[in-house]
């Protein structure tokens, strides 16, 4: 292949004619990847907006306007509780981890002491703990402590993803800045509690934005857990109302609704992903964690 | 950091001054209190259960009677019974066929998905690697599917390969893919197939970036270079890209594959009951709560943690985390 490449005198035209059809190999493939991407949001978005019969023919361009499913999931049952609890959870949950995560990621990154790497080891390590290996010891200890059926159980539970996760990438962060920004406050004889709250945080902003964003979504689409401890319809997170939500008389699947329910509970997301999405990509390669 | 944060974590050098080992000491102390709470939290929602669970997998609990849960030995992972006239027969976890049955559906779905959502990936960050008008937006695009709730995509591509209304066969009725509706998620032959494609649309995004964040770490000027001594670009990319970002590749594999070892949501809510699909974390949540066989569950579970562990232990060995970040 390669000796044909470098023919001796190229034909213009011919050459022309394949850089064209690369560049238009090369648009029909981003084509491709965004549509591959966008479409099922989309078509959920095509869906929601149909009731009656017209759900049941398949169209690609939106033909109704029909929010009649948005009504009806944002009145009728228990969604917009739902919507309320999933909000609150996913709020406290990255409050209190990133409360907890500021001061560990700065003795994890700034102090040498011994046992620091296993340390992290064990962190890195909790984060790839499968759901359902704590999931009996968790619902032992939810029983006990009486938070069944309550958001508190979640709050508590989804520490296990959120705090590793938030630990490990802030650490990543706090590692890479220069050490003459403490020399000075340490020489004037600030403490470390100050060094952190007054030094690194102001610094640590955008860290926190976007490690509270990637924790802010973990908690927000979790499911296992939500499933397990919370029984009542009143008290469940989103995503547990969206695969519960079935027909009354079981046969007929609501997929306007479901589809409607669908897009209220991402809609939010999306528009965290096009606002943020720089921050975004940099905490996620920075944490290489996990999606 | 300065040097006397330098020299390590030892009983302090002799001839420091009285002043700095104070503030050494100091830090030390601090340290230790700063990790305390995250380390009190973490062993109380991490390690506390996950010893519980392991416990509970070698009783008898019931899920209507935890409490009054009996030492049960390893009978749960395997008990050999004897009828009495020398004839006997293995049970439990690992004799029976219904747990080998969700270890090969897990090790199939991983194994699929996660190849092809390497490959997929790395085209999808060769193409983001190019610099082109709309790029940012391609990409913002490309980020929608991992954004998305995996509980609200699989109810999305629920719909969407529905066997009667679903545009799934629709479209490849009209491409001439397909010459009649396909019952994807109904019967056993695609059901597995249809997880498989939820699970690749919204994770190979993911899978992109990272590989696109090592792909932007390979300097241009070897790109220039090639160019200039006209290679072609398929070999570039065997013998230069490739190997540079072999790295980060690895590391986007493993952490996509622990992950493809857990699956649930994706399972429980597109499949409901469906053999052809019950994977391990499905399997061991059936058992906990829903045919009452707590312990046997736990079992389950513990054997997942116990796989997941082993590779992520043989990973860390293999791959020698730079974990002190010294390295740079």
């Amino acid at each position: 292949m390669s000796d044909r490449s470098t023919p001796p005198r190229p034909n213009l035209a011919m050459r022309r004619a394949t850089r064209a059809l690369k560049t238009l190999g090369f648009w029909a493939l981003v084509v491709f990847v965004v549509l591959f991407s966008v479409f099922p949001f989309y078509y959920a978005i095509l869906t929601s907006l149909e009731s009656g019969s017209a759900l049941f023919e398949v169209n690609y361009l939106p033909t109704s306007l029909d929010v009649s499913n948005y009504v009806s999931v944002l009145t009728k049952g228990p969604f917009p509780l739902n919507f309320l609890n999933s909000v609150l959870v996913a709020v406290a949950v990255v409050a209190i981890s990133l409360f907890l995560a500021v001061t560990a990621a700065f003795a994890l990154s700034r102090v040498r002491f011994r046992g620091r790497g296993l340390l992290l080891l064990t962190i890195l390590s909790v984060s790839m703990f499968p759901q359902i290996a704590v999931l009996a010891g968790l619902f032992e200890m939810v029983r006990a402590f009486d938070l069944y059926n309550s958001l508190g159980s979640l709050i508590l539970s989804y520490m296990i993803f959120t705090l590793p996760f938030t630990v490990w990438v802030l650490t990543t962060f706090m590692r890479d800045m220069p050490a003459e920004l403490e020399e000075a406050a340490i020489v004037d004889g600030a403490t470390p509690f100050q060094i952190v709250w007054k030094v690194f945080l102001p610094l640590l902003w955008p860290a926190m934005v976007t490690t509270g964003l990637l924790a802010f979504i973990q908690a927000w689409n979790e499911f296992l857990f939500a499933l397990t401890f919370v029984a009542s319809n009143e008290t469940r997170t989103v995503p547990v109302a969206i695969a519960m939500l079935s027909g009354s008389s079981g046969q007929e699947v609501p997929w306007g609704e479901i589809m409607a329910a669908s897009v209220v509970v991402t809609a939010p997301l999306v528009v965290m992903v096009l606002v943020f999405q720089r921050k975004i990509v940099a905490g996620l390669t920075a944490g290489g964690v996990k999606g | 950091m300065t040097d006397r944060a330098k020299d390590g974590g030892g009983p302090p050098a002799p001839r420091t001054p009285p002043g700095r080992s104070r503030l050494r000491a100091q830090r030390l102390r601090s340290a230790a209190l700063f990790l305390l709470p995250m380390l009190a939290v973490l062993a109380f929602v991490a390690g506390w259960p996950l010893f519980r669970t392991i416990w509970f997998s070698l009783t008898d609990a019931s899920l209507s009677d935890l409490p009054g849960a009996q030492w049960y030995g390893l009978k749960n992972y395997l008990e050999w019974f004897d009828y009495g006239d020398g004839d006997g027969e293995w049970f439990g976890l690992l004799a029976s066929a219904d747990w080998w049955n969700a270890v090969w559906n897990t090790v199939r779905f991983a194994l699929v998905t996660v190849s092809v959502e390497t490959v997929l990936g790395m085209a999808i960050a060769l193409v983001l690697n190019q610099e082109f008008a709309g790029r940012g937006w391609v990409r913002a695009a490309v980020l929608i599917p991992w954004a998305i709730p995996t509980i609200v995509s699989a109810r999305m591509w629920g719909w969407m390969l529905n066997d009667q209304f679903g545009v799934i066969n629709d479209l490849g009725m009209t491409l001439g893919l397909i010459d009649r509706p396909v019952a994807w998620i109904a019967s056993s032959d695609t059901a597995m197939i249809a997880v498989m494609l939820v699970d690749i649309w919204k994770t190979t995004p993911f899978m992109a970036l990272l590989i696109l964040a090592g792909l932007q770490m390979i300097p241009r000027d070897i790109y220039e270079a090639a160019k200039i001594d006209g290679v072609n670009p398929v070999k570039v990319f065997w013998k230069v890209t490739l190997p540079l970002v072999a790295p980060a590749l690895i590391v986007a594999t493993i952490f996509r594959g622990l992950d493809a070892l857990r699956v649930f949501d994706i399972v429980y809510v597109l499949t409901p009951n469906n053999d052809e699909t019950t994977t391990m974390s499905v399997l061991a949540y059936q058992n906990l709560f829903q045919f009452d066989k707590f312990a046997y569950g736990s079992a389950a579970s513990t054997m997942l943690f116990l796989t997941i562990a082993l590779i992520t232990i043989g990973y860390i060995r293999v791959a020698r985390l730079d974990l002190e970040g010294s390295g740079k």
